[in-house]
């Protein structure tokens, strides 16, 4: 578990890839900054588990935590309502 | 109407109704024949039984929110099994006997100024183990898309109304970890058994779309 590139309460963004296959990152996220809730383990590349891979390396899955107002910016009907999703650590860049 | 309709109907049957669709109506999906071709090898080949088979699902069909309103009722009553349960929920569950498989359980708890609602936006995982098969409108695409952009509009909609200063928040099940919610503890039932708090936590309510019963009479 020493490896693991984030504590909670990085700040971090999703990487913007579009990539066909299965790889359970939602598009609402994509390109947002949100902050790390809590590692949550270390689990199976789903990219590669769900097409006859061997899902590894392994990756570290993080919940990451994002405010309304900046995934929906003015559709939001709080600006303080937040949204928790697991994000595989691949996808995450430290945010500047 | 004509005379002779004796059953109620307000026109006669000269056209023909419409019929629903069978969900099954249509030719199967090439993953469907897939599924079909394996299971059927997999019986012939001796690996399991068609009655084994049905077993498992009849076990599976039979788990229910039982589960994890025990779950929630130890919490409330046993401030240290609270503690336990918000730290490793998988544990806590198995300490009270309910079997959890696979599952690496998260649970998140309401406060007077924080409400957690669950949902799996990319499909419709869900914690089967602790509260059984998950209904119909968890799963479909309306409340999907609809609570990660609008919640305390859909909350409403179920009849849950919570002031603007109770934070909302949503956890998506994207991937390996499964949610479930610890809510409050209502009103006027301090006290009471832990068999008599289970019952007013309902599966709505560990799902976050809902709060549990308020008893309107000390049981």
């Amino acid at each position: 578990m020493s490896d693991v590139k984030f504590q909670p309460g990085d700040a971090v963004v999703v990487a913007e890839r579009f990539p066909r296959h299965h790889h359970r990152v939602p598009t609402y996220v994509k390109g947002r900054r949100g902050v790390v809730e809590r590692l949550c383990g270390i689990f199976g590349n789903p990219e590669t588990l769900a097409h006859q891979g061997d899902g590894k390396p392994a990756q570290p899955l993080y919940r990451v935590r994002f405010t309304m107002d900046h995934l929906w910016a003015g559709r939001e009907e709080s600006p303080d309502d937040t949204i928790e999703v697991e994000i595989y650590e691949h996808w995450l860049e430290a945010a500047q | 109407m004509s005379a002779d309709n004796k059953h109620g109907h307000d026109h006669d049957h000269s056209h023909p109704h419409p019929f629903q669709p069978d969900d099954d109506a249509g030719a199967p999906s090439e993953h469907m024949l897939l599924v079909r071709a394996l299971r059927e090898l997999l019986i012939e080949k001796d690996v399991y039984t068609a009655d084994e088979e049905r077993r498992t699902i009849e076990r599976m069909d039979a788990r229910s929110p039982a589960g994890g309103a025990k779950m929630v009722a130890r919490a409330w009553v046993d401030p240290a099994y609270r503690k336990r349960l918000l730290e490793d929920g998988r544990a806590a569950a198995e300490e009270l006997g309910v079997e959890v498989g696979p599952t690496k359980l998260i649970v998140v708890e309401n406060t007077p100024s924080l409400h957690n609602v669950i949902v799996c936006t990319l499909c419709s995982c869900y914690p089967r183990w602790v509260l059984g098969l998950p209904p119909a409108w968890y799963k479909a695409r309306a409340y999907r898309a609809r609570v990660v952009v609008e919640p305390r509009a859909v909350l409403a909609e179920f009849g849950t109304e919570l002031p603007q200063t109770t934070e909302i928040r949503v956890h998506d099940s994207t991937a390996d970890m499964r949610y479930m919610v610890l809510p409050r503890q209502p009103e006027g039932t301090q006290g009471w058994s832990e068999e008599d708090l289970a019952a007013h936590v309902s599966r709505d309510a560990m799902i976050g779309v809902s709060l549990p019963d308020t008893p309107k009479a000390t049981p």
